[in-house]
């Protein structure tokens, strides 16, 4: 397989009257083609900012990217100019956004909202492309496509609205889609509805997808590998298998703990205590330290780099390190992390 | 739509009759009458011109009466200018006033969308807090100043207008340009205020996610939700239109209907007075209504009748 994206150590920065706020501290990763990569974290830990720079959409001119590259198909985004990357959003690379009710424009009638990007990119007329918008909202699931074509946003329920977003990210066929919690706002039902939506469509263009979320539970259902992201930086990464069966970093085991199952009877959830640090200064050491309760002493001291785990599955705790006394997860994690493969077992 | 137009109509109807009502009787608490600066007439003649004129009666009478010409059609006529029926002075100046009002108004409002948008796209830079003092002091200082300094610099300094009268289409461009200040200050700082917020919020960002240009995101995306705003603020700026007026036209000289209600208002000249108050009453009802359609032909959530759906 080869890679269609490679994030490598990107640091991103908003200039703010109270001075630099890092929000993303050297983030890397690297996606296949056709690859579905979920990235979870807390708010505030720099997903949607990660995802943002990928389509050079940062707020100018105080964010900005300090350093790193994020190589697409071999050619480092972060290079290019305004120009260059208006060829390459909605083209290449498009996002879904976390709020269906505001991603639409009031006043413009959906048909239009999905055709802008096809007259834009595929240089079509408008007969052509409104045939394809057409077919983009059949392939999403509205009914009555050739009616709901000429309507406002306003006519379309949340659920709705996101599937015309989705259409709109679809409508030139993107090697990469990047969804940024696009079930978040959306009541539970519409949401397995999105999630089923977006698979299929997935598989269908084959396009690689970046799936951004709080919410652990959609990650096992959707995703190849999951990176974990806290006070913006990836602190593991791994397949799905490797997060959910054999968590190393002591965030993720809090992720898994916090995280409601259906058959949870044990009282102690094993929460996360306090709250991530404040990214104007961040602190020396592993950011997650004062809230570890199986943080070393080294950890107030010096970050921990990467760690081996598997070929696949990398986690950047000092638990790893070989001079590091062996501590196991806490047992509601162990015991949840039972149940995955209990209810993996059951599909 | 039909009939929601006939109800407004006739809620058009009974405000102005409130209107005429009020003012008919506060005009007759006004100190003076019409015959306070008639100094050469005897109190027989006196007598005798406000018998012909119906003022001895009650005065509730008189409002009756009053109300039944305006059915007519009827506003009377002028105590002061020869017993010209209300109506024909009220038409002999309607065409300056219109002229001055509609220019002041669109091309004031449009400079002032303009200068909005080039504030809120470059916002905090040179041009913005530019426009944004020009902004605060044309809505800040009253337009006779305006009307002053530009009667000293371009009509007495440098020649280039004429300094009052009425005349051809350039007598109206100085009184057009202290007119339209005020519109145009307002719609620059309230389009500069919304657009902020428009280029903002999140459909934005999906439209700049489509890979649009700049220009196409801020024009086909950005203007028509930072514009439909803007109706709510044209009431206003159209009754500034007519206050202002009275001002200008006085200080230009300008034989409209702002500068016909100051004159007949120091002459008690009671049938004018009515007539012009119920006219600009008329024309803001109408305002306001026009405002209101609009309203729901630019913005699609609140075309309320469209049927479908
Ligand atoms: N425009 C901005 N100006 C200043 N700081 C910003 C800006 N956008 C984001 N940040 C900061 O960057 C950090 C990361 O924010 P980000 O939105 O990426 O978090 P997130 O992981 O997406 O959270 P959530 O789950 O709530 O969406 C936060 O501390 C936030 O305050
Ligand atoms: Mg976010």
């Amino acid at each position: 397989m080869s890679k269609l994206l490679e994030v490598k150590d990107l640091k991103v920065s908003f200039n703010t009257y109270n001075g630099e706020v890092q929000a993303v501290r050297g983030v890397s990763f690297d996606l296949n083609k056709g690859e579905t990569l979920a990235i979870v974290g807390e708010s505030g830990s720099g997903k949607s900012v990660t995802s943002t720079t990928l389509m050079g959409l940062l707020p100018k001119p105080h964010g900005f990217v300090k350093s790193g590259q994020i190589l697409f198909e071999g050619e480092d985004l972060v290079k290019k100019s305004a120009k260059e990357m208006q060829e390459i959003r909605g083209n290449d690379i498009a996002m879904v956004f976390q709020d269906p009710m505001s991603s639409l424009n009031p006043t413009m009638k959906v048909g239009n909202q999905i055709m802008e990007g096809l007259i834009k990119h595929q240089n079509m007329n408008r007969a052509d492309a409104k045939k394809k918008a057409t077919e983009l909202l059949e392939l999403v699931g509205i009914p009555q496509p050739d009616v709901r074509m000429n309507q406002f946003p306003h006519q379309f329920s949340g659920g709705m609205r996101q599937r015309v977003v989705i259409a709109i990210a679809l409508a030139c066929n993107p090697k990469l889609l990047i969804a940024d919690e696009p079930t978040t706002a959306l009541d539970v039902t519409i949401q397995a509805q999105i999630l089923e939506l977006m698979k299929k469509v997935q598989e269908e263009t084959n396009s690689a997808l970046i799936f951004i979320t709080h919410d652990l539970g959609v990650v096992a259902n959707v995703a190849d590998r999951v990176a974990v992201m806290y006070a913006g930086k990836v602190v593991e990464v791994g397949t799905v298998d490797d997060i959910f069966y054999n968590p190393k970093h002591p965030y993720t085991w809090g992720l898994l703990g916090s995280m409601p199952t259906l058959d949870s009877t044990d009282e102690e959830l094993y929460a996360i205590p306090g709250s991530p640090p404040d990214l104007l200064n961040p602190p020396k050491g592993d950011a997650f330290a004062p809230r570890n309760k199986f943080a070393l002493e080294i950890d107030t001291v010096m970050e921990p780099p990467m760690f081996k785990v598997s070929d696949t599955h990398y986690a950047a705790t000092w638990l790893l390190h070989e001079d590091a006394p062996k501590i196991e997860p806490p047992e509601s994690v162990k015991r949840r992390m039972q149940g995955f493969s209990k209810m993996e077992g059951e599909q | 739509m039909f009939r929601y137009i006939l109800r407004r109509l006739f809620y058009m109807l009974i405000t102005l009759f409130i209107i005429a009502t009020v003012t008919f009787f506060l005009m007759k608490m006004l100190p003076g009458s019409p015959l306070s600066a008639e100094d050469k007439l005897s109190e027989e003649q006196k007598a005798i011109v406000l018998e012909k004129y119906g003022l001895n009666d009650p005065v509730p009478i008189q409002y009756l009466r009053y109300l039944g010409g305006l059915v007519k059609g009827d506003l009377g006529v002028s105590f002061a200018f020869d017993n010209t029926p209300v109506t024909k002075i009220l038409m002999d100046r309607m065409g300056p006033s219109l002229q001055l009002g509609f220019q002041a108004l669109l091309i004031g409002s449009f400079l002032g969308i303009i200068l909005g948008l080039i504030a809120a796209v470059f916002r905090n830079g040179a041009i913005d807090y530019t426009s944004t003092i020009f902004a605060v002091l044309g809505s800040s200082i009253p337009n006779f100043v305006f009307a002053g300094l530009l009667q000293y610099v371009f009509a007495v300094q440098l020649n280039w207008f004429p300094v009052a009268l009425w005349g051809g289409f350039e007598y109206s461009i100085l009184p057009t340009i202290a007119l339209m200040i005020f519109p145009m200050a307002t719609a620059a700082r309230f389009i500069r205020t919304e657009m902020v917020e428009v280029l903002n919020s999140n459909f934005i960002l999906t439209a700049r996610a489509k890979g649009i240009s700049e220009t196409g995101v801020v024009f086909r995306h950005g203007l028509r939700n930072g514009l439909i705003p803007l109706i709510t603020v044209l009431g206003p700026m159209a009754v500034s239109m007519i206050t202002g007026s009275m001002v200008i036209e006085q200080i230009f000289a300008i034989p409209g209907i702002g500068e016909q209600f100051v004159t007949s208002v120091t002459l008690n000249d009671y049938p004018t007075i009515m007539g012009t108050t119920l006219l600009f009453a008329f024309l803001f009802v109408v305002i306001i209504l026009i405002i209101d359609l609009l309203y729901g032909l630019i913005d699609p959530r609140i075309r309320v009748s469209g049927g479908n759906n």
